[in-house]
């Protein structure tokens, strides 16, 4: 997974369609946020269909992460500056 | 100045899509255009493999995709033409992306088994070439060649 494999991360779902990553998020967590293809988070740029929906959770951020060959994975990541740049 | 084609593969599981991209970038070359492939590692390798001399595309005009797509979203660079392949859900996900961070011309060319049913999911501009093809590349081949002309005469276009 590039830099994110050197980061601390919990995978929620892993080899899913970007819909059903999509659906997961706004299912799950109460406070999501709407964002574009290339939204900068961490040192990665976010891959999908808009919208791009990125939870949050206590100081954690919840976002798909996409891989060519192996799908849609949903990452959950401690981000508190991530987490203030979303609620700006 | 030329133009600049990127050609952005995806997961290189389907056969067709090596043979596919060597003949649209020697089209797009022929063309006049500059043309870059960006990929996975694996998508270059049988890029590299394939054209051992660059004949079709120049060694140091391959970009690695996560690199691409970050030059793309931090306005480094840009094309004048994009063509996405697409054949899976992630194809999807790159050619929605394309369609945001860049402002150049967008292809999708769609193939395998899943082809109409993903060309049925796009719903923003973009021009779409489709075959249900997985091994076999000329029904591509053909709609391309079909494609190519006008494309010609907008790549020596202001």
């Amino acid at each position: 997974m590039g830099c994110i494999e050197l980061m601390d991360y919990e995978i929620l779902l892993s080899n899913v369609s970007f819909k059903e990553g999509r659906e997961f998020i706004k299912g799950n967590f109460r406070e999501v946020y709407e964002v574009e293809p290339g939204y900068k988070l961490f040192d990665i740029y976010l891959i999908g269909v808009p919208p791009i929906l990125v939870g949050v959770e206590d100081d954690h951020v919840i976002f798909p992460y996409l891989k060519p060959c192996r799908g849609t994975f949903v990452l959950k990541m401690k981000g508190e500056e991530e987490i203030g740049r979303l609620r700006s | 100045m030329n133009k600049k084609a990127l050609l952005l593969l995806g997961c290189p599981e389907v056969p067709v899509q090596t043979s596919i991209a060597l003949y649209l970038a020697s089209r797009l070359k022929n063309a006049g255009m500059d043309v870059f492939v960006a990929g996975t590692d694996a998508a270059l390798d049988l890029i590299k493999v394939s054209d051992p001399d660059g004949r079709y595309v120049d060694v140091e005009k391959m970009i690695n995709l996560d690199e691409c797509i970050r030059a793309l979203a931090e306005k480094r660079t840009d094309f004048d033409l994009c063509s996405v392949f697409v054949h899976n859900d992630a194809g999807i996900s790159y050619l929605a992306t394309m369609h945001q961070i860049s402002n150049a011309r967008l292809f999708a060319i769609i193939f395998g088994n899943d082809a109409e049913s993903l060309s049925g999911q796009i719903d923003f501009k973009c021009d779409k070439i489709v075959a249900k093809t997985v091994h076999n590349p000329n029904p591509l081949k053909k709609k391309i060649e079909e494609k190519i002309k006008e494309v010609k005469r907008w790549a020596v276009s202001n």
